[in-house]
């Protein structure tokens, strides 16, 4: 055993299954091991349950917060919920769904930690009403490079608050959050799920329906001609008692039950992709599959159909994959063509993406922005990213950035032409993290670390 | 709704006993040199669980202290669960007393002086059940952990014992021997899977045990029959090999 090693070494990827690397996992249970794993010489990245899907919690040591993960108050009146960092949604709905209260924001995983969560500053199906997820924090620590523990939010501290708030990790260690919950009468989501022949129309759709706080859609990009981008757009509200049967409203905050099945070993890539064109298919061509459908759900099926299947991610096989997003102004339409152009002519491989629409926001390193997102995976495969980079130029050439979270390959001037407010992150970087101790692989590869 | 109390709360497998056990509907009472790092903890099994969680500071070297420390707990616990232990550094014990001393006070002087305030409690109320986290390094003795090995032999004993006497009392001693774990004392050693089982593992055999008043539980079943296989291997053929 060498006496420097503080964990053990292993190798480790995120949700992409790429890359991978051999690294020192750090796993802190008290605050007091945080401080000292962070003091230590020697570089380092935080990391919550590896459910970004490219390299920003990868490096050659990690601080992983799995274990930190405690609840510290729950004032079941107010809504407000403070926990320690690496605590994970699915474990805050368990507690606070009963009591009639709703994360105010989430992602299509419930498998995220709070500090993951603040570190991409995620945005869910309803980024359009109630913005991203650090918008709803009233108040965190975070454990700077030298050891020093300070309190920050939007009233205070906040230029680290600002740059801790999607900066992938890069600040220090998130310890403790606190935040505001969203009220709910019901744990059921009244859904409406619309069929849209093609993109025109569920561009349109969006404007129609965009007083609906969950929206999202599901596009075929494989679909030519007059079909081309026909989708189904899901739309949804909490459901309110009255709108439950009288069986769910014996106790309409139920949660729902715990169905899970684990993929157990890695596909070949075609595999998942078959089967989720099946189901596109057969929900769009369905025969109960009307123009509309309108249904109460529960919030699990509605929020995260995918976490239904554990490690579904081994479904793209032992290569990994991709998952591309990016976001494009509102004025940029002719570009989203573009890509999906691009998208269905290269055969790249995805069948299906999410469409989504994000709401104003003004952030300094944060991935939202008026417009449309548009997210879809790819299996890592030969001459792939030459294709992406080619994605890149049309992103690009339309103002619009990719998302950190999700990426392993993008070069260093698709960030800097994206992000405009970099030299602001940077000089607050250099502030909290002066010696460049807070670093991943991602970091080093965009310039954020290593080179300034 | 029983009231469990847990001497060496900061361990990794005594949090999952803690968290399984309030998950079960038990009040917890966690006991450990250092309560203030302890307090995430309390809230958080309070909040989850809506069961009443409270921190009391407990140091096993402390022996002197034991009996009071006990008395002084309100409410006295149902059960009582002894996680605490010390590995300790053999080679650096062999030579320097401090450090075998405080192998032995941790893992048997210390754990008898506060079981037995607990056993006479029990005795005399005819209820009650104890729990002690012995080890299999107790089977027999290896050059490679002796002290340690010799003092959860001991206590495993005391445990047999005091279960032989309590019986006639109705109450329950249940010996735990868990084989490998992966906790933040062995996460930069590199265990043998079938044999290693995860915090959250030990507290589920633990809580079963409980329930079926099973005596003496491994948490890998294998290491039954392992160390059956130690145990008879003969003692001149023992004594040569590297263990
Ligand atoms: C199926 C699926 C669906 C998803 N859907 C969405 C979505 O709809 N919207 C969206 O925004 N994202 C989505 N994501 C991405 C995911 O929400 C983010 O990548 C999230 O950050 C992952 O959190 P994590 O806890 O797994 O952290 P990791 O993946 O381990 O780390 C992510 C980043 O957070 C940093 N970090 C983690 N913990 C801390 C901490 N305590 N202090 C400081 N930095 C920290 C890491 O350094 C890294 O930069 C999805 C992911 C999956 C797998």
């Amino acid at each position: 055993m060498n006496p420097m090693k503080q964990g053990p070494v292993k190798d480790i990827a995120n949700w992409g299954n790429y890359p991978v690397m051999a690294s020192e996992e750090n796993t802190p249970v008290f605050l007091e091991d945080i401080r000292r794993y962070v003091t230590i010489p020697g570089t380092f990245i935080p990391r919550g349950n590896g459910r970004c899907y490219g390299d920003a919690s990868l490096a050659s040591r990690t601080i992983c917060t799995t274990k930190f993960d405690k609840i510290l108050s729950f004032d079941a009146g107010q809504g407000i919920f403070e926990c320690e960092s690496g605590l994970t949604l699915d474990r805050i709905l368990e507690v606070v769904v009963p009591k009639g209260w709703f994360l105010p924001v989430t992602p299509g995983t419930k498998f995220i930690t709070v500090g993951g969560a603040i570190a991409s500053d995620v945005h869910g199906k309803n980024h359009h009403v109630d913005g991203c997820f650090s918008h709803h924090v009233r108040e965190m620590d975070v454990l700077v490079a030298d050891g020093r523990l300070i309190t920050c939010g939007p009233q205070q501290e906040t230029d680290l608050f600002e740059a801790t708030c999607g900066g992938m990790g890069l600040t220090g260690v998130i310890t403790r959050v606190r935040f505001q919950l969203k009220k709910i009468e019901t744990s059921y989501i009244r859904q409406k799920q619309v069929k849209a022949a093609n993109l025109e129309e569920v561009l349109m759709l969006f404007d129609k329906y965009k007083d609906y706080t969950y929206s999202v859609a599901w596009i075929d990009c494989l679909k030519k001609g007059r079909g081309f981008g026909r989708s189904i757009l899901i739309l949804g509200e909490h459901a309110a008692v009255s709108d439950l049967t009288p069986q769910q409203q014996k106790d309409p905050l139920q949660l729902p039950k715990k169905k899970q099945i684990t993929f157990p070993f890695n596909l070949p890539s075609w595999v998942l992709n078959t089967f989720t064109v099946k189901a596109f298919n057969f929900l769009y061509y369905g025969k109960n599959f009307k123009k509309e459908i309108n249904n109460t759900v529960s919030y699990e099926p509605f929020f995260y159909p995918l976490d239904a299947i554990l490690h579904w991610n081994r479904g793209y096989g032992k290569k990994g994959f991709i998952q591309y997003q990016f976001v494009l102004p509102m004025e940029s339409k002719q570009g989203l063509i573009e890509i999906l152009q691009t998208i269905s002519n290269k055969g790249l491989g995805s069948f299906l993406a999410v469409l989504k629409i994000f709401g104003k926001q003004e952030s300094l390193i944060g991935f939202p922005m008026e417009g449309y997102t548009l997210a879809l995976d790819i299996p890592v495969r030969k001459g792939l990213f030459e294709t992406l980079d080619q994605l890149d130029e049309i992103v690009l050439r339309y103002n619009g950035r990719l998302y950190m979270s999700k990426d392993a390959r993008m070069k260093p001037d698709v960030l800097e032409a994206g992000y405009p407010n970099l030299a602001r992150f940077r000089s607050i970087l250099h502030k909290y993290n002066p010696d460049q101790k807070l670093r991943s692989v991602q970091s080093d590869r965009l310039f954020l670390t290593h080179k300034s | 709704m029983n009231t469990v109390l847990i001497l060496g709360a900061s361990s990794d497998m005594a949090v999952a006993i803690a968290k399984k056990l309030a998950g079960e509907g038990n009040n917890i009472q966690l006991a450990a040199r250092n309560v203030e790092r302890l307090k995430p903890l309390q809230s958080d099994l309070s909040i989850r669980h809506s069961i009443t969680c409270t921190l009391h500071e407990f140091d096993a070297e402390r022996s002197d202290q034991h009996a009071a420390f006990f008395m002084g707990l309100d409410p006295a616990p149902d059960v009582t669960i002894c996680v605490f232990g010390y590995l300790g550094n053999q080679t650096l014990a062999e030579n320097d007393w401090k450090e075998c001393e405080r192998t032995i006070q941790v893992n048997y002087t210390g754990a008898v002086s506060i079981l037995n305030a607990a056993a006479n409690h029990y005795a005399a109320k005819k209820a009650g059940l104890i729990i002690g986290i012995s080890s299999v390094a107790g089977e027999r003795g290896r050059q490679s952990n002796y002290f340690y090995g010799s003092a959860k032999a001991g206590f495993t004993a005391y445990l047999a014992g005091m279960r032989n006497r309590l019986f006639h009392h109705g109450v329950h001693v249940l010996t735990v021997k868990p084989g490998f774990v992966y906790t933040r004392m062995t996460e930069a050693l590199t265990l043998p899977k079938p044999l290693t089982a995860t915090p959250e593992q030990v507290a589920i055999a633990i809580d079963k045990a409980m329930k079926k008043k099973k005596n003496t539980i491994y948490v890998k079943w294998f290491w039954r029959w392992i160390m059956l296989i130690i145990k008879s291997i003969p003692e001149p053929i023992f004594k040569k090999l590297k263990m």
